[in-house]
């Protein structure tokens, strides 16, 4: 019987396959939110076994704050042609806009709560009914009591109060008109096991995920990169550093660690050595209030 | 390294969130910032010393009024396994959140405070455990340390609870005595407890045998839906996708499509698009056959030598999940894996009392947290395998087609 054995990374895979597949089947219009980070990197991977030999039966949607990392939108725009996916991009910057919506202002100015204008208006233009997202619910304690399948109303909120039970590997998609589906298969994955999925597959990633020199500043105790959107201030001291990111979001809200890490192997091994949760280290966001994640994905947010 | 998934049951008395704390804490899975989130949070609301429940109550609700609501789910890794817990509340009135998060465990670790013993709730918990046929159970004998770690007390609680466990049919119960506050047997063996001579709760979840779970005899496909890419040069490719849920399928076999009845023979496999000679539970497949058949999502495809049962009139227990109760005559949708059929609750027979097996007679419609023996006619009908039989075949959920709400969960007999 020992040959019918799969280990842990293949029983998270089959259980994220299912689930892209039955997104496929119950859904009329899914896309699938592409952020350029590794965990939307690997549902791409995920997704193309899933469907194979076909082309992903969804788009790759990117809500564009602006501020991204331009390693990450090359990469993006190069999975998408690799793979003839269709790559879907709304600005949130054209929603600030049209919409006339206030900026945050500040040294670290972020659009997270802006993008949810966008990815609303984005969901609304498309008539998307799913949205699958990158989320894993070892990142945060609000996420680790939502549903892999996580109804949302038009407004796109999210209610844990009103969560549907889900059973077995049975997964009840069925929504009424407005509502949307929030649909994230990588639930069960820690960050450990994606990274150890990423060098078993040898998925290819982009270059800020390994070690490369980089000027930064300090904010409390976090490492900020300088860039066009975020510029020291007179107090601050600009250092050159060898770094990488754990988590590509925006780059006035992700800060980077130090590392000597340029390949896999040694990204994995830092992680597995460091003591530290991938959204304390790197999201400056999540540090207002205990309950910041709560909040935003009550209103509307991934 | 393989995978557990296991659920613990009890209340926040119990010492169920200490527990998990203490796990992912003993076992070095708690990081830095999440364990200064915590002295945060406890300075907020008391004083003194880092309460490790803390670390698993995650919605501000929960954290205010300091209960457990909903399933939660935690992760942990030792150089062994990597652990999925689904942290549930224990209270009768979130029964439907212990059955979410047991669907999917194969392994339950029942909290019984020593002081107490097997308590009203112990066999609401073990009765939970038994009826989604869990096959292993943990009964975890805590709070020895205000029992003085007596012996005597353990001992009778472990010849109490023997006759639940009997009563019940659990089958593999591991009984261990642990002090969750102070770290006795959790990942340590404890020099408290000399007398007892097992291994700690984690030697035991990381020692368990699981694999043999998984049911290799049986071979249970169901189509979640046809891969055509129609492109130039893909243009005959035609293949079945979906899970298999229980068996092995390989290349040549003779399998037979149902409800349709058709026999055929697999020509070719493919898992995660690459061609095999072989699948097994639980691989996500691609199977193509020899004949042209009108199949769809739903269908299942089966081997010939052991056959499901094929029926629209079902025997069920239903575990009633919605605030709206349930009228007989009502009818709903109900999906059985990724098949979905319409459906009549025709006949609810008796009401299963979870405190006691007892039944009782259902007087007005079943509420919230029920469990009732009923009667299903399906519109077409399903093929499934009693839940006793093939457990990863004999399960499915009924919707409610008016409020989109999944609404109860079916146990096929």
């Amino acid at each position: 019987m020992d040959s019918y054995h799969l280990d842990y990374l293949e029983q998270l895979e089959a259980e994220s396959i299912h689930i892209f597949r039955e997104v496929a089947a119950q859904f009329e219009r899914p896309a699938l939110l592409f952020s350029g980070g590794k965990d939307s990197i690997t549902l791409v991977h995920l997704a193309l076994k899933a469907f194979a030999p076909g082309k992903l039966p969804f788009p790759l949607v990117h809500i564009d704050t602006g501020h991204n990392f331009p390693e990450a939108l090359d990469f993006r725009d190069q999975l998408a042609a690799e793979t003839g996916s269709n790559l879907v991009v709304r600005k949130v910057e054209d929603t600030i806009r049209q919409k006339n919506l206030t900026e945050p202002k500040g040294k670290f100015p972020s659009r997270n709560w802006l993008q949810t204008h966008t990815l609303l208006d984005t969901i609304e233009e498309f008539k998307f009914d799913c949205c699958i997202g990158g989320a894993r619910r070892d990142e945060e304690k609000a996420r680790a009591k939502e549903r892999i399948f996580s109804v949302r109303d038009e407004f796109g909120q999210w209610d844990p109060k009103l969560q549907r039970p889900e059973l077995w590997s049975i997964f009840n998609g069925r929504i009424h008109k407005g509502e949307n589906v929030r649909v994230f298969p990588i639930s069960n994955w820690t960050e450990l096991d994606v990274w150890n999925y990423i060098r078993k597959e040898n998925i290819a990633l982009p270059s800020i995920y390994f070690a490369h020199e980089r000027e930064v500043i300090i904010h409390e105790g976090q490492l900020v990169a300088l860039s066009e959107f975020v510029q020291p201030g007179e107090e601050d001291e600009v250092l050159l550093k060898k770094v990488r990111y754990r988590t590509v979001g925006d780059m006035t809200c992700t800060a980077a660690v130090e590392s000597e890490a340029t390949t896999l192997d040694e990204v994995i091994n830092e992680i597995i050595t460091t003591r530290i949760s991938e959204r304390g280290e790197t999201r400056i966001d999540d540090r207002v209030t205990e309950a910041a994640m709560e909040d935003r994905k009550k209103n509307g947010y991934f | 390294m393989d995978l557990l998934r296991f659920i613990t049951a009890g209340s926040v008395d119990d010492g169920k969130s200490t527990l998990i704390g203490r796990l992912l804490y003993d076992s070095k899975n708690i990081l830095i910032d999440q364990l200064e989130a915590l002295e945060r949070s406890t300075k907020n609301r008391t004083d003194g010393s880092v309460d490790l429940a803390l670390l698993t109550d995650g919605l501000r609700a929960e954290r205010e009024q300091g209960i457990t609501i909903d399933v939660a789910y935690r992760y942990f890794t030792t150089p062994k396994r990597k652990f999925i817990i689904a942290d549930a509340p224990g209270h009768v009135q979130y029964t439907r959140n212990m059955i979410t998060g047991a669907s999917n465990a194969s392994l339950i670790i029942i909290l019984v405070d020593a002081r107490n013993g097997v308590a009203e709730q112990t066999r609401r918990h073990s009765i939970i455990a038994s009826l989604l046929r869990i096959p292993h159970v943990v009964v975890a004998v805590n709070k020895m340390d205000l029992v003085n770690y007596s012996q005597d007390v353990y001992n009778n609680i472990l010849i109490e609870y023997n006759k639940v466990a009997s009563q019940l049919g659990l089958k593999d119960v591991t009984y261990i005595p642990i002090s969750a506050l102070d770290g006795d047997n959790i990942v340590e063996r404890s020099t408290n407890i000399s007398w007892y001579k097992g291994k700690s709760l984690l030697e035991h979840l990381e020692e368990v045998e699981v694999n043999d779970d998984v049911n290799f005899t049986e071979g249970r496909f169901q189509v979640q839906l046809v891969i055509r890419p129609q492109t130039e040069d893909l243009h005959d490719y035609r293949g079945y996708a979906g899970k298999v849920i229980s068996g092995v399928y390989k290349k040549g076999d003779k399998v037979k499509i149902l409800p349709q009845g058709i026999e055929t023979t697999i020509t070719r496999l493919e898992t995660g698009g690459v061609e095999t000679e072989e699948v097994f539970a639980p691989q996500p497949a691609v199977i193509h056959l020899a004949d042209d058949i009108d199949i769809s999502r739903g269908d299942s495809i089966i081997k010939v030598d052991n056959k499901p049962a094929v029926s629209s009139e079902l025997d069920v227990l239903l575990c009633w999940m919605d605030e709206k109760p349930l009228v007989a005559g009502n009818r709903y949708l109900l999906q059985h894996n990724s098949r979905l059929v319409k459906a009549i609750v025709k006949q609810v027979e008796y009401k299963l009392d979870v405190n006691s097996l007892d039944r009782q007679p259902v007087e007005s419609g079943v509420k919230l947290n029920e469990v009732v023996k009923a009667t299903i006619k399906t519109a077409s009908p399903l093929v499934y395998d009693p839940i006793d039989k093939l457990y990863a075949n004999g399960s499915a959920i009924l919707i409610d087609e008016t409020s989109n709400h999944t609404a109860a969960a079916v146990l096929l007999k």
